[in-house]
């Protein structure tokens, strides 16, 4: 069986197993929902600044949302010792990582399509296609591949609900300020000035970093 | 091959600073069944998940078909068919659909044709369509068994494999080890029922406290004398 037939096989049945569960799913979704109303109705909007606030409030509802997701599907696995049936099977391990990351990728994905009109409403913003597409998926890829990595690590411990937490949000914040300046940026009615440093290519070189380190490592993270 | 199927070579395994095996020194044939017995604790399932390169060997050296454990884990796993007190299913998945997903893990050739052959040999075949959470425990121990079986393992390990089963669940059971042994099959089962230890093995083999404490071929004894031998070694 290829590499990919793998990560296919894999992906496809963590797919299936949570469409008919909908345990990540309804409560990302919700929990990014309820984030942005609440941010709606905490913060001061004026036009003058909703530039430095609303980039914040969608990015910190998609990391919320998308920790309540990456906790739970290793977790899942881990709890009902399918893990293991995982790690018994002749497959390779970055093909168990990059099925997870892949997985956790549509699972934040869904509830970021979900989210992003909602936001627009909410604030007022006008709902950019193209490039804010682009940086949505560079950040997603960056939270995932760390927290993919770190949720396997985390849901071998009996407090793994406050270590996934504690071990990913430092480790993202990187792509967190770069995905938070480069939204921002494209809601400046002039535009990013001169200085701006090129956000969206640190992201994706940071996705590119922790993609690979991750890659590399989660044999070691997930065996014994 | 030459040698012996299995070969496990003063074998130990701590989880932090309790040590589970403490030296096991243990040589099976192919062909061989071997019947594992001891108290809870004894170290029978952990010994189990090194043998199906789950957990790695402290200290020791474990070999099948001439394969380490450690070194050549994936070509091991392949050889190794393995039935867990858990039954290692997804809930959310059919018998037929979790089924298909170990055989394209295990690149079952004719996966789907091989996953409902089996499927009836276990007498499931009307549940192919039904989710695994649904499953009474003697059914989910039985499509556990088909999934062990499906990738046609050399190595049979089965922990408590009656778990559940009713009288005809343990006669498909005693049906299926025999069949694995007709094609050569090699098979360690643990279990706590002696007279099942006893019809069911060639040899058995009593751990105590990590270490063999026991061991003798099935056929020189009699159930009386399998319980006094444990007896003896639980003292």
């Amino acid at each position: 069986m290829t590499f990919c037939a793998q990560v296919w096989a894999i992906l496809w049945k963590d797919v299936r197993c949570e469409l008919r569960s909908k345990q990540v799913w309804m409560g990302m979704g919700l929990f990014a929902l309820l984030v942005l109303v609440i941010f709606n109705f905490a913060f001061d909007l004026r036009v003058e600044n909703k530039a430095a606030v609303a980039p914040g409030a969608l990015w910190v509802a998609f990391i919320f949302a998308s920790l309540l997701g990456l906790g739970r599907t290793i977790a899942v696995e881990r709890e009902k010792g399918s893990l293991d049936r995982l790690l018994l099977c002749p497959v390779d391990r970055k093909a168990i990582y990059l099925a997870k990351l892949l997985g956790n990728m549509l699972f934040i994905g869904a509830v970021e399509l979900i989210a992003l009109p909602v936001f627009a409403a909410l604030f007022n913003v006008p709902f950019f296609t193209g490039p804010l597409l682009l940086i949505v998926l560079a950040g997603t890829l960056g939270i995932a591949a760390v927290g993919t990595l770190f949720s396997a690590m985390a849901a071998a411990t009996s407090a793994r609900d406050v270590l996934l937490p504690l071990l990913v949000f430092p480790l993202i914040v990187p792509v967190v300020i770069g995905a938070v300046r480069a939204t921002g940026i494209l809601m400046l009615p002039g535009g990013p000035s001169p200085n701006e440093p090129p956000w969206l290519g640190l992201m994706i070189a940071f996705d590119i970093i922790f993609l690979s380190v991750s890659m590399l490592t989660f044999e070691y993270v997930i065996e014994e | 091959m030459s040698g012996p199927y299995v070969e496990i070579r003063g074998l130990k395994k701590s989880f932090g600073l309790k040590p589970v095996l403490r030296g096991i020194n243990l040589r099976v044939e192919q062909g061989e069944r071997v019947a594992l017995l001891g108290a809870n604790g004894a170290g029978k399932t952990t010994l189990l998940r090194i043998l199906a390169a789950l957990t790695k060997p402290s200290a020791g050296s474990v070999s099948i078909a001439g394969l380490d454990i450690v070194d050549d884990a994936q070509q091991v796993r392949s050889l190794v068919g393995f039935v867990a007190h858990q039954p290692y299913l997804y809930d959310e998945l059919t018998a037929l659909e979790n089924l298909l997903f170990f055989a394209r893990m295990y690149s079952v050739r004719g996966g789907r044709e091989r996953a409902q052959a089996l499927l009836g040999r276990v007498g499931l075949e009307r549940k192919a369509n039904e989710r695994a959470s649904t499953l009474s425990r003697g059914q989910v121990q039985r499509l556990s068994l088909a999934r062990a079986l499906l990738h046609s393992p050399r190595l049979l390990l089965l922990d408590e494999p009656d778990t559940g089963l009713d009288e005809e669940g343990n006669a498909l059971l005693e049906t299926l080890l025999d069949e694995h042994l007709a094609d050569g099959g090699t098979t360690l089962f643990t279990t706590h029922r002696l007279e099942r230890a006893l019809a069911l093995s060639d040899s058995i083999l009593m751990l105590n406290n990590g270490r063999v404490a026991y061991r003798r071929p099935a056929h020189e004894m009699e159930l009386d004398s399998v319980r006094r031998a444990y007896q003896e070694v639980l003292r």
